[in-house]
């Protein structure tokens, strides 16, 4: 995906598309690239079709601070996935067939219920992972609910905050044990 | 390291490198005796660990088909992994999240103590606690196990802080930082832990014990080691008079190569151990090896599992830390009036922000409820059920009628149904565990389904009567007197214990005996 100070050129590819959106004002991305617009080639998925599965996904985890730009990583994980998975592709385009040509722009209570209606097709289960697979795993996912993940290389959470919770009491010596800090014999 | 021949008819073969295989492994070279180590995975390295969660998922775990039927949720939930095992070297030990209680003596007595079930196929195990102690104790020093002799216990991260302040305001008195392989202090020639919160992903500064580098290291520096890894078992031979003669298996260029063996340890994890001696059906054996009482693959457990959510409005960071520094023993007990037979820990259980959605919560869970959760995640608690359930002849491994490997070869179907008693104890158990939450405070409390199994156990179990099982008390295939079961398919029976412990106690206490049986030229 890339992040643009104007809009892209669109690049024709055989029944791809680009999908492209603003990234949000004062949001973690818009204070580190160089302009508001993203832009997601996609190489299967054609526009309408990557602006529903962006919506589908988006209703599956409903995170209302969290960007469209992070949803457009799963619309960009699931149109690699179909490229190279024909079977997949057929789910996924029928699967979004069955929805609503505005779908995107109806109400959440109506996309739930729109899903609700197909949750025990192939097109939902293949979304609903898709979309919890992938929608965690970036930096602005990360930055945005709170995981500092890898810890190896800042040595740990030993001295950076793992008991550093005061909100209750702290628990006696004979039920844990003593901090130790001198990590190496 | 050792070059064994592949003609060399005295070498002992240990099928799998994790907590049996690895600790057997070891256990038998450093007495002198030449065995060729077997392993289907690649060897990693805290250099090459991975620290990112997908990744590390991957190049750890075995990810090969299997497929699953029968009643239970694990195939609606987690269609493509109904049992989360390794495929590396060093096997489990290498993603183990340390946890290394004892099984509970009046467990090792499970059918006696629990009574007539109907509907399972509980035995008592044909090995006295109090041996089985012995090697406890053994296996507890060898790995380092925190507040066990001497050593000291975890300090309280922000996690157990909740668990601990939750569960003695709902009545618990025996809740502590638990027994952990994981080193509190430098010692065994590693690090102490420091807090990574990473101990799925394989330890980068190998403070939890794994076979990966400990027993196999050491096993090589005897000189009477030959391993071969990325090496797939797929077949055991026997002679005509029933004893097994040597392996088959695929190469790291995926050609079949065969090593001959005086002896022959399986260790490939309760799932592919069964598979394996499935596969290698014969004339004599038309069932499966050691499959004469058509034991082979039922029982098989996999613990009732399944956690439990709580959502507070105060920080927590539960990421932040070792994963399961925090257990509580209360409920390992035998007590009727709760509802069912036998018991469950309660165990402090964080998952990194990727797995959270995937392995945390029912796939019926999605929309708000799900976000709500996820919201939450730094201010999330978490624990997992490990409870005790029961075996039934039913609830068993197969081959599949219509999956193959890419070797061909037929995949292990996990077939399930869940017993009432398992499901009366998950219900204790979470209820239990979302009262705790709401006594700290709690917002919200969600819980999951059973997950994926990483305890597999009892497909090939130990039995005092064959009719009952595969294996004798010392883990010999009741048929076949130089097969030996080396993994957690010989337990008797699950107990209500994190298994690795156990395993490796088994494998310290089968080593002797295949030691004195060797030199006494019984085998």
């Amino acid at each position: 995906m890339n992040i643009h100070g104007s809009l892209p050129r669109r690049d024709f590819l055989a029944g791809g598309g680009v999908l492209y959106g603003l990234l949000l004002a004062g949001g973690p991305l818009s204070l580190l690239a160089p302009g508001r617009v993203w832009a997601l080639e996609m190489k299967v998925l054609t526009p309408p079709q990557g602006a529903k599965l962006l919506s589908v996904a988006r209703t599956i985890a409903p995170h209302d601070g969290l960007e469209d730009a992070a949803y457009a990583l799963v619309v960009k994980a699931v149109d690699e996935a179909c490229a190279g998975d024909a079977a997949l592709r057929e789910t996924i385009h029928s699967g979004l067939e069955l929805l609503a040509v505005d779908f995107a722009a109806r109400s959440e209570a109506q996309r739930v219920e729109a899903l609700r209606s197909v949750e025990h097709t192939d097109f939902f289960r293949q979304a609903r992972a898709r979309t919890l697979g992938n929608l965690y795993t970036s930096a602005l996912a990360y930055a945005h609910f709170g995981y500092e993940g890898e810890a190896f290389s800042k040595g740990g959470y030993l001295s950076r905050g793992f008991n550093d919770l005061k909100w209750l009491p702290e628990v006696p010596l004979e039920d844990s044990g003593p901090l130790v800090t001198q990590t190496t014999a | 390291m050792a070059q064994i021949a592949q003609h060399d008819s005295n070498a002992v073969v240990v099928i799998g490198s994790g907590a049996g295989g690895g600790t057997l492994a070891h256990e038998l070279t450093r007495r002198g005796i030449k065995v060729v180590l077997l392993e289907a995975g690649a060897r990693q390295s805290l250099a090459s660990f991975s620290q990112n969660p997908g990744e590390a998922f991957v190049q750890l775990t075995w990810l090969e088909p299997r497929t699953a039927s029968g009643s239970w949720t694990v195939p609606e939930d987690y269609p493509g992994l109904p049992s989360w095992t390794a495929k590396t070297l060093g096997g489990t030990t290498v993603h183990w999240t340390g946890a290394a209680p004892r099984i509970r003596p009046w467990e090792v007595r499970a059918r006696t103590t629990y009574g007539d079930v109907p509907g399972t196929s509980l035995i008592d195990w044909p090995i006295e606690y109090a041996e089985l102690e012995h090697y406890y104790e053994l296996a507890e020093r060898r790995m380092v196990v925190s507040r066990r002799h001497g050593n000291p216990g975890f300090p309280a991260s922000n996690h157990f802080k909740v668990m601990y302040n939750g569960a003695r305001r709902i009545g618990y008195r025996q809740v502590h930082t638990g027994y952990l392989a994981i080193n509190t202090r430098p010692a065994d020639n590693r690090a102490m832990c420091i807090q990574q919160g990473f101990c799925v992903q394989g330890c980068k500064i190998a403070a939890k014990w794994s076979t990966l580098y400990t027993e196999i290291p050491r096993a090589e520096d005897t000189g009477n080691l030959d391993l071969r890894v990325a090496s797939r078992a797929v077949r055991i031979e026997h002679g005509r008079d029933g004893r097994v003669t040597g392996v088959v298996y695929r190469d790291p260029q995926g050609v079949e190569q065969r090593q001959a063996a005086r002896i022959v340890c399986l260790a490939c994890n309760s799932v592919e151990t069964a598979r394996l001696l499935l596969l290698s059906e014969s004339a004599r054996f038309p069932h499966g090896l050691a499959n004469s009482t058509d034991q082979v693959g039922r029982n098989y457990c996999r613990h009732v599992a399944g956690f439990i959510w709580g959502a507070f409005d105060k920080p927590i960071h539960f990421y932040r830390g070792t994963t399961l520094a925090g257990i509580i023993e209360d409920e390992t007990r035998h007590d009727t009036t709760r509802g069912f037979a036998g018991g469950y820990h309660l165990e402090l259980a964080a998952l990194d922000l990727p797995s959270l959605p995937l392995a945390g919560f029912p796939c019926t869970m999605w929309g708000r409820d799900l976000a709500y959760f996820m919201d939450h995640y730094a201010s999330l608690a978490g624990m997992l059920v490990n409870g005790e359930d029961l075996p039934r002849a039913t609830n068993r491994i197969t081959l599949s009628p219509s999956v193959k490997d890419a070797f061909g070869l037929p995949v292990a179907n996990i077939h399930v149904d869940e017993h009432a008693n398992d499901a009366a104890m998950r219900a204790h158990a979470q209820k239990q565990g979302k009262a705790l939450y709401e006594s700290v405070g709690a917002l919200r409390t969600a819980t999951s389904r059973q997950t994926p199994a990483t305890h597999n156990m009892c497909t090939a179990r130990m039995s005092r009567n064959p009719r009952d099982g595969v294996a004798d008390a010392h883990g010999r295939a009741h048929d076949v007197p130089n097969l030996f079961l080396s993994d957690g398919s010989a337990l008797s029976t699950p107990g209500s214990a994190n298994p690795t412990l156990t395993i490796v106690a088994l494998a310290l206490r089968q080593a002797e005996h295949i030691a004195r049986e060797m030199s006494a030229r019984n085998i």
